[in-house]
């Protein structure tokens, strides 16, 4: 009678680990992950790795500076990051759950407070002169400026 | 004119054909596709906003039209304001009727944030959001605001508003939104292109010629020999707070 107990309790062992491995499996072949409308840039001016987990430092990095020094780069201002990665859909970066920023954010339930006060949408009065590796150059012809780093 | 002043003309003369010549060589020698800062741009963007600039506005209310409302509209477009005068709408900049209870002379003008050298709104801000840059602009960094309101209470010009409510298609070279206090910028974004404000503009583009922008450290520059040659006033000079925005005529 033991011996049946012990038999079945393994059997129940094995049946859960089964369960468990079939259960996990789509895991590893990837759930769904966030979905992205294109935006008209092709190439981001850093790598997507790098990108993925950097961009909030790169970001805030950059708000500081140009907020409180008045230093205007345009590689890695949001400004430029919304022109490049506004949806070809509905112009924006957040305006749907499908959305640049919006894709991940939403999926990863992180709030983003940026877009109660920037634009989401690039201006309609500066058009964006894209250099070399998607860097934008500003607008007024007085600029036309080449960017630390960048080949000319 | 006497001699000593010919001769400074001449000289003067001189040294503006000697620039342009310096211009067009440099334009000149500057590989094709690379253009020199110097020769166009004052300032580089990494470089930022530097110390040796105060930027400051020199206003004639002599020239100020009682019923002009120009450079508010030029500032509500540029920054997106949305030109609403209640209690509860942000205005950067409001056209002021003051008159004399004596003689009944009445005189308009432009009041906005006078960019003071020791900003009362910066002393009281507990979060250090209400700041000054380098160049003397007096501005508040959303991130850090808290809207509690305190630098306007503390500001002698009321020239700070309040944002109550959400908003949205702002300018995307000017933030804005709700829970924070704003005021006028000099329209920073221009000036760090070398543009002047966007009340400047209009009010020079619309022939009234009654506001001049430029750096009160530069004694070459147009608003530092206009404040040497006129008789200015700070509004409430007794609060020693050195005012980047001066008036004549009042």
């Amino acid at each position: 009678m033991a011996r049946l107990a012990n038999w079945l309790r393994l059997a129940a062992m094995f049946v859960a680990v089964a369960f468990s491995a079939t259960a996990s499996f789509p895991v590893a072949a990837g759930v769904d992950l966030p979905r992205l409308e294109k935006g008209k840039g092709d190439k981001c001016v850093e790598d997507t790795q790098f990108m993925r987990r950097n961009h909030m430092d790169l970001l805030k990095h950059h708000r500081d500076d140009t907020m409180r020094k008045g230093i205007r780069t345009t590689r890695h201002s949001l400004k430029k990051c919304v022109e490049c990665h506004a949806s070809e859909k509905s112009g924006s970066v957040a305006a749907s759950k499908e959305d640049f920023c919006a894709a991940c954010h939403s999926y990863a339930s992180v709030k983003l407070d940026c877009w109660d006060c920037h634009a989401t949408k690039p201006g309609k009065k500066d058009l964006p002169l894209l250099g070399q590796s998607g860097t934008a150059v500003n607008s007024s012809p007085l600029n036309s400026i080449a960017q630390p780093g960048e080949s000319k | 004119m006497n001699e000593q002043s010919k001769q400074e003309l001449d000289e003067s003369n001189d040294r503006r054909a000697f620039l342009k010549t310096g211009a067009l060589v440099a334009g000149a020698t500057v590989a094709p596709g690379v253009l020199l800062y110097g020769v166009a741009h004052s300032r580089a963007p990494e470089e930022g906003a530097s110390g040796s600039k105060r930027w400051g506005m020199l206003i004639d209310t002599t020239k100020c039209g009682g019923g002009c409302n120009d450079c508010v509209t030029a500032c509500n477009t540029e920054n997106g304001l949305s030109g609403e005068t209640g209690p509860q709408d942000s205005q950067w900049i409001r056209k002021l009727n003051i008159r004399d209870l004596r003689t009944d002379y009445v005189q308009s003008l432009p009041m906005l944030c006078q960019h003071c050298e020791n900003p009362p709104c910066v002393d009281v801000c507990p979060t250090g959001a209400s700041m000054k840059r380098a160049d003397g602009i007096v501005l508040v960094d959303r991130h850090s605001c808290i809207g509690c309101r305190y630098c306007m209470m503390a500001c002698p010009y009321k020239a700070r508003s309040f944002v109550h409510e959400p908003l949205t298609d702002q300018n995307p070279e000017v933030p804005r939104g709700k829970g924070c206090v704003e005021s006028c910028t000099f329209c920073v974004q221009r000036v760090d292109r070398d543009e002047t404000p966007a009340c400047v503009e209009a009010c020079n583009a619309n022939g009234h010629n009654a506001m001049i922008f430029g750096d009160l450290k530069d004694p070459a520059s147009e608003i530092s020999k206009a404040l040497k040659a006129t008789s200015s006033i700070e509004v409430r000079a007794d609060l020693a707070l050195n005012t980047g925005v001066r008036y004549q005529g009042i």
